[in-house]
Parts: structure tokens; C-alpha cells; sequence
């Protein structure tokens, strides 16, 4: 699997580090919302197709971005920063050659 | 033995002999010799025993697909068992064994399994295995007893003990192309490729490029179609584009377009070049794949089809055509299909009787019929065989009338005498790596066979792998295939002329003949068609069951010749066409992979190892290390004679007497700096870092979200936006990742970079009553007084010249401070202190004295702060300010983690003064016969000199409420059991009036 780095290009997996599933929002932090807090801390989403997910480059740039993955394929779909700005479509495998 | 090398032909070097031994004998065979084929040459027909059943077995094969002839090769010590003999190239001092056999290949005392083969049937591991479960030996070791000697005499090769000296190469390679295989489609398609500037891997797993052209006799361009290969692979090694790799099995297709290959770089060699790897994983990333695997033959599943001189039918020609050797002397051809013809013509011009071709279709095409009379052989069209004789060598066979659509039997069976049975079931696409990339094959009822899915991954196909058997298709698609990897056009130029032996590639649809006897569907783990059927009567219907059930396809060559007959046998019994039956996926690896060339270069100690700046010193200065995480620490400065405990005790005994100095550069450091710093430390930590003044520092304590406790570690603000944050060692690089999480993905708006300094200080702490004093004595530019530099005050100064940043902060208890210098300065700055102290007793300690004093002090780390405590559970909660939110803030008050029954901080102290043991129990009634009722475990322990007592640290039920009563140690595992009083775990100076001053 190779996920591009705006910053780095397309680097392999190894330098990767999966830090979760990119949809969860984190409630404001002075919400008492027990079951805000609770989804957010412990519900992810499964999906068996594009899932966004957040990868740290811990073995490059150290940057995080947010990653549209397939998780049938692992076909990457899309990177961006995820503090926003640049972004960067990931090389697409085309089903046919 | 008879020489069963024929006089002229094949590729091998008649003029270089080598010389080897199969189970002690000697031999010897010709450069480009296979020990399959060599041993073959020299007159050997059993080559191994069976799994189950130990029935001799010969050579079914000629290449990686061998099922039968498994061997073991020895070099030294070591020991590779369960290589297929046909992938064995020979060399000088070869030593090769045999395998599954007891005492001798030839005298096998297991084959009297045979006799008990009902035991041994479908389902037998499951059966044997689970064990009585009623009756006198219920519950009983009995079953393990028999699987000893069952495991033992059912079984393959055995793996060696000696470690393996070999050395393994990895290799990352990039290319436009990869073409996997090189028989005439794969170097078409390398060919065309390389020509349009595309770099290319060209990856055969045999020794030979050519694939079929060594051996098919055809003609390519009017010369021997191994001339044409030999031709273009010498146009191909001058390409500087194209890299070849021969004995390199592409053994994995992985996302990505990333496959994993194996080369066998020095496994034909008697001795290894210098330098050179004994094999090299590939890791390549290729652009496009061009899959010109091939396909198997299969073999069709008759009673006694696997007697040693039956083998396939093109493995037959094979051996007579590329290395020389007859199979046999009078041969019979067995087939459903046409392909078989050309081998018996094959085997005829080089010098073998084909007695009779035995085809079970009645209508046989006049070109096969011509052929059959080429081969000067009666054909019996309409015809099966039913049987076959003979013990370690094929006698004879027995042939009866055949109908294709009933598969009936009928009239007298026919004796035929011969010591060669050429047997062909039809052929399969060879379609592994498709498979593993991705989608399902696909049932083509024509070629009967499974055809590889539509490509999910860029890859395409040319050849026989397609379900295009003949050369002029593998020859077109191979180049189309090649040109368009590369991004060409198609090409008008005019292909290669192959001139070859008709056919029809269309077999007939028969797997088995149905007779009386054993027919093997799987040969490497003795699956019968009967095993098949007996698995499908007890209930099993599912075609993954029924190949765990039966074992089927799952020996060491994946049923690569056995899965398409036995999936037929499987639809039969179920009633169901085959696609309904449906494949299973094939999954890396293709073939066996030498668990050392996985691990490569990364084995051994390879882990960096992290050494503070004052390393050497402590080395020279009679520390003993200990490893923590990647760091290397002082355990303690032992004198001589002295025990790891009397030595911490006098390290300990000193530092609160006079004074003492440890290496604390392995904390982790980060920069956290901007005009959001301290805003970003206030959400981070519990307690409060805005308040904190320019030139103090304060204990912080970290969160996860989930609300249990993190890390600790103090914090000095040296400037408005410039803070060091000091963290645990263990936890440096979580914390870091930790910051980064949250400034990037959560509070991107907070203007704070955050930066690992780790390696750029160097730190000493010196602590003890006389540490002041020291200071005061070697430090110059700063006063050191309670009124300059108060309890977490920071100063600045210079030691021996060197500029150094102190902060009076304390973990032993003692009056301590901690001084950081650049890491370049960390010994000389140590070795001034050293200096210093010497007219104040100062000593050196280590990681044992520094946990005694800090568990005389009950403060807490790793072993507390265990991903399962909260701030509350380690009477932090001091520390959790009200006045702001922070991570971990909304959720540290949920209802489990404010129980009164929680595990909470306590310390113990020894009643019989013994030791303690970490993880020890802690419970309120002591039965050492029968332990349990755990109310709590030790987390750290040690010896208190202060005290004079065995204390330890313990997380402990409600154990706030229990300080001052009474309990038990109980540690079975060790035998330690015995009475302690459960306190607070400040056992010393709890007011802190020592490190206040
Ligand atoms: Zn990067």
C-alpha cells in the first residue's frame, strides 16, 4: 500500500501510523454530553468500501492526514493535510489495465 | 539399476558429470540435471513414501507441482526438508534424503498403515484426535499418547535444530513490467516491452528460461523453439532495461501492484560466491503485470494412479526431451484430451515402445488417430484404465471399455505390460497470482478448467495461463500483452512461425474412472476420491469443509495438480455443476518460503540502542546497565563483592545522607512553543500551565481521552511561548504523538509547534542533603539559595564553562536538583559535579536505588500509571483542576471509574521480613493450597533502607480505606505467601519537609 504525502509523495505503509477513523467529532470540550463523548470515544465506523481515516507520517514529515481508503481494496482514494490546505488525490489503481 | 539416459538430445552437458547421494548411495547425473531427473536417468523409480499411508511413490511431475518426490536437503547440520526433487538442481557434494520413511525408503515397517486405512479415512485427525470423551481413559492424556506416534508416521519432511548460517538478502525493485514466467508468452511479452524502453523484470522460477519451449520439440521460426527462446533471452540480458531473474518464484500478489518473489541465488551451488546470499527476497512494485504462468496438468484419478511410473503425461515427454531421460522403456498414454498425443509421439522418437494409447473418448479425431499411429501405439479410443500393478515400479496396467457419458465399465479387463503410465486429466491455468489479487476464477466448460477473473489489479494475461495452450496463441497474447504493459500500440509486424502438433485443447469432462482400489485425488496428503465422498455422505457440503475435512489441497503444494479433480469429484457427490461448487481463493505463498529470507537481514539484536552522553563514563566507572525500552541505564555502580541489593541500599543510604547524582537524560523532552502554548498545556494537562511563571516549572499530569491517566512529568516555562515538557522515558514518544494528534487534527487553530529535544540535553539529578552545597561549589553565574532558585524555580549558570539550566525539582524526596547542559557537554558537566561532591561524599546511583527512593516516597510511574488507573485511583485528583475542561476531563468521572472498589495506591510493608515480588496477589485470607480471592497486586518493591523494612507499591480494593490493617501475600508461582499491613504509599518524609528545605 502506498499513501501519498502532500509533502513527502507516495511513500509505503511502513512509514505510516493509522490513527483511526477520521469521522468521529470530538464534542466541545466543555460538553457534558455523556453519549456525545462516549460515540466519539469509542464508536467507529466499519464500512467494507471508502472510509476516511486519519494516518499520522510518523516515519516522515510527522504530519497527519486525512486518507480516503477503500478497505476492500486498500485502494487510496484521497490525502489531504488534516490540519487543511494542500491536497492530493492518491495514485489510483484503475480495475483495468 | 539400468541407465535410463538416452544417447543424444536434451539440455543437459554431457561433458560436466556431477556427483551427489540420495540417501547415503552415490550417484551422479550432467550439468542441467534436476536431481528428479538425474535420480530418474540412474534407474530410481520411488522417490518418497506417502503421507498417511506410506505407499512408495515415484515422480508424478517434472516441476514445481511434484506432489510425491519430497526430499530433504542436508548442508552441514542443517536441514530443508520437503523440497519437490524436480526443483532440486544438482551439484557437486549434493546430499539429498528422503522422506516419511522408517527404517529405509525401500523397507517401509509404516506401509502396514495401508492395512488399517479405514482409521486413516476422511476426517481421521478430527476423529483421532479429540480424544475419549467417555469409557474408562475419559478425560485421560490417552489421545495425546497416540498422536506421538500417529503425528510421527503421518507426516513429511522433518525440520532441522542446527541454526542456519545461511545469510538472506531483502530487495526493494521498482519496474514499469514484471512478467512472471518465461515460457514462450513471457518472453514475447518481455520482449515487446523492453523494446518500447520499459523497464522490465523478467522472474522464472526455474533455472532455465523457455518454460515449454525446452522441451516441446516444436519449431519456432524455423528453429528448435528452445534455440528461439535461448535467442531472444540473449537479446533480452543486453538490454539495460530488463532484468532477469531465473529461479525466482513470485510467491505473493499484494495491493498495490507490490509482489513478493523469492530467488534461489545459491541453493544450486556447492560452494556460494563471496558475497553472494544463499536467497533474496524481492519486493517489487511493479507498474504492470504480465501473468504468463502456464498451466498444470492434471492427473486423472484411477485405482492405483499413484504407483511409482505414472506420472503426466507431458512430465514424461519432458523428461525425454529436455533432460534425456526415459521415463520408462514400454510406456502407455493414458488421456481425456489430445494433448497427450504429441507426448507420446515425443516419447517414441526418443526411443521409448508407446505400447498403447488408452483414451476414454470414443470418437477420436483422424489427426489423433495419425498420431497414435506415429507412435507406432494401438489405440484403445473408448477406453479406461482400472487398475495398475507392480510395488516400488510399475508392471502392468489393466484397461477395460469405457463410456464417456455413464462412465460404466464393461467387457473383460485387458492386461497391458508396462513400466511407464503417461497420464493426462487435462490442463489448469496456472492462476495463483490472479487469484490472490484479487477476484474469483471464473468455470470455462470448454477447456474445463478455471480460467483467471477479471484483472482488480493491473495486470494481464497471455498464454496457456489465459486457457490458450498452444505456442502461436502464448506467442500473439505474449506480445500483445507485453505492448500494451508498456503502453504501445499493437503491433502489424508479422509474429514469429511456430510450427507444432495439432490439437484440440478441449478435454473431455473425465476426472475418475470408477473401479475397485484406492484413486488418489490429492497425492501429497493421500486424499482418495473415496475420502471425498465419505466427507460429503457425513454431512459436509460446503467446499471449504470439505477441504479441511479431507484435508484436500491443503499439503505443502496446495493441491496445485489435485484441486480441479477434486472439486469435481465434490460436485459430483454433491449433484451440483461444478461453478455452483465454486473454488476456493488461493493465498500467498504460491510456493514455500524460507522463513529466513522474510526475515532478511532483520534478525538477531538489530533494536538501535539508545546511549545517554555520560555512557562511556558510567561504563568506565563500574556501572552495571540495564535496558529500558531502547535506553541503557546505570542499574547500579556495584563494588566489589557486593550483591545488587547491597548496592542500591548503599546508593540509597548515601544520596539521604549526604548526597547523590543520576543520569537523567533519557527523560523525554519537547519543545512546546508559540503563543498558544500555554493555552494548548492548560487543555493537555490536568492542572493548570497558563499560571505558571517565566523561570518555574510544575508537575503536570496527562489524560487520554477515555479518562484514565497517561503520563506525567514536570514542565518549566523558560519563556512567555517556551515551555520544556519533560515526560516518562517509556512514554516519549506517545506523549509526542499525542501533542501532534491534537495540533493537527483537533486544534488546528492553536498557533504551537511542538518539537522532540530529547537528544539535545543531557541531565543530571542530584539530590540529597549536601546537593545545594555541591551546586553552590562548582556553579558559577547564578546564585543557588533558597531565595534564587526556590523549590521548582529555574536558574541559569555554567559548570566548567559550560552554559547549564538547573530546576530544583525533586524525585527521590531529598532536596534535588536537576541540571541540563547541551548533550555535547553532558559529561563534562557530570564529571565537574563529580568533581564537586567529592569533598561532601557524593555517590553515583542507578535505576534501583532511584525506585527505592521513589517507592519510599510512593510516587508513581509506568507500573502505576498502567493504562488502567485513573488520577483518583493514584490520589492525584489533587491535581485535576475544576476551572478549565481538559482531554480526558469529560469523561474521568463516569461511574466505573469512581467505584469505591477500585484498585487504588497503597504501599505494604513486609510483616515477616522477606522480600517481596512484583505482580505478587494481595488477599485477606491466606490459603496456599488453593489461591485466590485477589483483592490487589504489587506494582513495585524493593528493600527501604530508610525504613529498614521490605516494602512494595500495590494497587489494592478500596485500599484507601484499608491503611493500617491486615493482609496476606500470595504468590504461588513463586512460593511466597505471608502476613503484610497495608499504608499509605507515602512511606517517607510524607510532608515533604526534606525537599523543601
Ligand atoms: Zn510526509
Amino acid at each position: 500500500m502506498l499513501i501519498t504525502c502532500p509533502y513527502c509523495g507516495p511513500r509505503d505503509v511502513i512509514e505510516f501510523t493509522y490513527q483511526g477513523d477520521g469521522n468521529r467529532e470530538r464534542p466541545q470540550p466543555v460538553s457534558q454530553d455523556l453519549d456525545a463523548w462516549n460515540a466519539y470515544v469509542y464508536d467507529r465506523l466499519n464500512p467494507a468500501g471508502d472510509h476516511n481515516e486519519i494516518w499520522q507520517h510518523s516515519g516522515g514529515c510527522r504530519a497527519h492526514l486525512r486518507v480516503v481508503r477503500n478497505t476492500v481494496t486498500h485502494e487510496i482514494l484521497s490525502t489531504a493535510f488534516a490540519r487543511g490546505g494542500h491536497k492530493s488525490a492518491g495514485h489510483r489503481t484503475e480495475g483495468k489495465p | 539399476m539400468s541407465s535410463r539416459r538416452t544417447e543424444t538430445g536434451g539440455r543437459i552437458d554431457r561433458l560436466r558429470t556431477i556427483r551427489f547421494t540420495f540417501d547415503g548411495a552415490p550417484y551422479t547425473g550432467h550439468a542441467g540435471d534436476t536431481l528428479a531427473s538425474a535420480l530418474l536417468a540412474s534407474g530410481v523409480t520411488l522417490f518418497g513414501r506417502s503421507f498417511k499411508y506410506h505407499r512408495p511413490r515415484g515422480l508424478l511431475a517434472a516441476g514445481v507441482e511434484e506432489p510425491n518426490a519430497l526430499v530433504t536437503v542436508l548442508r552441514g547440520d542443517v536441514r530443508e526438508p520437503n523440497i519437490p526433487a524436480t526443483m532440486v538442481e544438482i551439484y557437486d557434494g549434493l546430499v539429498a534424503v528422503s522422506q516419511n520413511r522408517s527404517p529405509s525408503l525401500a523397507w517401509d515397517i509404516s506401509a502396514l498403515n495401508q492395512l488399517g486405512g479405514k482409521v486413516l479415512s476422511a476426517g481421521f485427525y478430527y476423529k483421532t484426535f479429540m480424544g475419549p470423551v467417555i469409557g474408562p481413559l475419559k478425560g485421560t492424556r490417552f489421545w495425546m499418547f497416540c498422536e506421538h506416534f500417529i503425528r510421527r508416521a503421518a507426516g513429511l519432511g522433518r525440520a532441522g535444530t542446527a541454526p542456519d548460517t545461511s545469510r538472506y538478502e531483502r530487495m526493494n525493485a521498482f519496474c514499469d513490467v514484471l512478467v512472471v514466467g518465461s515460457g514462450p508468452a513471457g518472453l514475447m511479452a518481455a520482449k515487446a516491452a523492453a523494446d518500447q524502453g520499459a523497464r522490465v523484470i523478467l522472474a522464472e522460477l526455474e533455472a532455465r528460461f523457455g518454460g515449454s519451449a525446452n522441451w516441446s520439440g516444436e519449431t519456432i521460426d524455423d528453429a528448435p523453439a528452445a534455440d528461439w527462446a535461448g535467442r531472444l533471452v540473449g537479446q533480452l540480458e543486453g538490454n539495460d532495461n530488463v532484468r532477469l531473474l531465473p529461479r525466482t518464484t513470485v510467491w505473493g500478489y499484494y495491493d498495490g501492484n507490490t509482489l513478493a518473489a523469492l530467488e534461489r541465488v545459491t541453493d544450486h551451488k556447492e560452494v556460494a560466491a563471496r558475497g553472494e546470499p544463499r536467497q533474496r527476497y524481492w519486493a517489487i512494485r511493479a507498474g504492470t503485470v504480465v501473468l504468463a504462468t502456464g498451466s498444470f496438468e492434471r492427473p486423472l484419478v484411477f485405482p492405483g494412479n499413484d504407483r511409482p511410473g505414472v506420472m503426466l503425461a507431458h512430465a514424461a515427454e519432458r523428461y525425454a526431451n529436455e533432460y534425456a531421460v526415459l521415463p520408462g522403456e514400454r510406456t502407455v498414454v493414458f488421456t481425456n484430451n489430445d494433448s497427450a498425443y504429441r507426448s507420446a509421439v515425443a516419447l517414441k522418437k526418443a526411443g521409448a515402445a508407446v505400447v498403447a494409447i488408452v483414451d476414454v473418448r470414443s470418437d477420436v479425431s483422424s489427426e489423433m488417430s495419425r498420431l497414435a499411429s506415429e507412435a507406432d501405439a494401438e489405440l484403445l479410443a473408448g477406453h479406461a484404465v482400472v487398475a495398475t500393478e507392480g510395488g516400488k515400479a510399475l508392471t502392468g496396467l489393466k484397461v477395460q471399455r469405457f463410456d464417456l457419458t455413464s462412465g460404466a465399465l464393461s467387457g473383460d479387463e485387458r492386461s497391458i505390460h508396462a513400466d511407464c503410465l503417461a497420464m493426462s486429466g487435462g490442463w489448469s491455468p496456472t492462476i495463483h497470482l490472479a487469484s490472490q489479487a484479487g477476484a474469483r476464477a471464473e468455470w470455462d466448460p470448454g477447456r474445463q478448467a478455471f480460467l483467471p477473473p477479471q484483472p482488480t489489479q493491473r495486470w494481464i494475461g497471455a498464454g496457456a495461463f489465459t486457457g490458450s495452450f498452444s505456442t502461436a496463441e502464448a506467442i500473439a497474447e505474449g506480445r500483445a500483452a507485453g505492448l500494451q504493459a508498456a503502453g504501445g500500440t499493437a503491433s502489424l509486424a508479422p509474429l514469429p512461425v511456430v510450427e507444432a502438433v495439432p490439437g484440440d485443447p478441449d478435454p473431455a469432462p473425465v476426472f475418475e474412472i470408477k473401479a475397485k482400489g484406492k484413486s488418489f485425488v490429492d497425492f501429497q496428503h493421500d486424499v482418495t476420491a473415496e475420502d471425498v465422498r465419505l466427507a460429503h455422505r457425513e454431512g459436509f457440503v460446503s467446499v471449504e469443509h470439505l477441504k479441511r475435512y479431507t484435508t484436500l489441497g491443503m499439503a505443502t503444494d496446495q493441491g496445485k495438480s489435485s484441486n480441479v479433480p477434486g472439486l469435481a469429484i465434490m460436485a459430483e457427490a454433491l449433484g451440483k455443476p461444478i461453478p455452483e461448487v465454486g473454488t476456493t481463493r488461493f493465498r500467498p505463498p504460491y510456493t514455500a518460503v524460507s522463513i529466513g529470507s522474510l526475515a532478511a537481514e532483520r534478525f538477531g539484536d538489530l533494536k538501535p540502542e539508545r546511549l545517554t552522553p555520560m555512557h562511556d563514563w558510567h561504563i568506565e566507572n563500574g556501572a552495571t546497565m540495564y535496558s529500558a525500552g531502547l535506553w541503557y541505564r546505570p542499574m547500579i555502580y556495584g563494588l566489589a563483592g557486593e550483591t545488587v541489593e547491597q548496592a542500591y541500599v548503599r546508593e540509597a543510604k548515601a544520596t539521604r545522607e549526604s548526597a547523590g547524582i543520576v543520569d537523567v537524560s533519557t527523560l523525554g523532552k519537547i519543545a512546546v512553543q508559540g503563543p498558544d502554548a500555554a493555552e494548548f498545556l492548560d487543555r493537555v494537562y490536568t492542572n493548570m500551565f497558563s499560571t505558571l511563571a517565566v523561570g518555574k516549572a510544575r508537575y503536570g499530569l496527562m489524560l487520554r481521552e477515555d479518562g484514565l491517566a497517561f503520563d506525567d512529568g514536570t514542565t518549566w516555562r523558560l519563556g512567555e511561548q517556551d515551555f520544556l515538557m519533560t515526560t516518562t522515558t517509556a512514554n516519549a514518544g506517545k506523549v509526542m504523538q499525542h501533542l501532534e494528534y491534537f495540533l493537527d487534527v483537533i486544534w488546528p487553530e492553536l498557533k504551537v509547534t511542538v518539537t522532540s529535544v530529547t537528544d539535545e540535553w543531557a541531565g543530571a539529578a542530584i539530590g540529597g542533603p549536601k546537593a545545594r552545597a555541591i551546586l553552590a561549589a562548582c556553579v558559577k553565574g547564578t546564585a543557588v539559595d533558597n531565595a534564587a532558585l526556590p523549590f521548582m524555580g529555574i536558574v541559569h549558570g555554567e559548570i566548567a564553562s559550560v552554559p547549564v539550566m538547573i530546576c530544583r525539582l525533586s524525585f527521590s524526596g531529598e532536596m534535588a536538583f536537576e541540571v541540563y547542559s547541551g548533550a555535547g557537554y553532558g559529561t563534562r558537566v557530570w564529571e565537574a559535579l563529580i568533581e564537586a561532591g567529592k569533598p561532601f561524599g557524593l555517590v553515583t546511583y542507578g535505576l534501583e536505588a532511584l525506585g527505592t527512593m521513589r517507592i519510599e516516597k510512593g510516587h508513581v510511574t509506568g507500573a502505576e500509571i498502567d493504562g488502567r488507573t485513573t488520577a483518583r485511583d493514584l490520589h492525584l485528583d489533587w491535581m485535576l483542576s475544576k476551572k478549565k475542561p481538559f482531554i480526558g476531563s469529560a469523561m474521568m468521572d463516569r461511574e466505573g471509574l469512581i467505584a469505591s472498589d477500585r484498585l487504588q495506591l497503597v504501599g505494604l510493608v513486609s510483616l515477616d521480613n522477606r522480600p517481596f515480588n512484583g505482580g505478587a496477589h494481595v488477599v485477606e485470607e491466606l490459603d496456599e493450597a488453593n489461591p485466590h480471592g485477589s483483592i490487589g497486586h504489587i506494582t513495585a518493591c524493593c528493600y527501604s533502607p530508610a525504613l529498614g523494612k521490605y516494602i512494595a507499591l500495590a494497587l489494592v480494593k478500596g485500599g484507601k480505606a484499608r491503611h493500617g490493617t491486615r493482609a496476606f501475600v500470595s504468590d504461588p508461582l513463586r512460593n511466597r505467601f505471608g502476613p503484610i499491613e497495608i499504608v499509605s504509599n507515602h512511606f517517607y518524609d510524607p510532608d515533604g519537609s526534606r525537599m523543601h528545605g
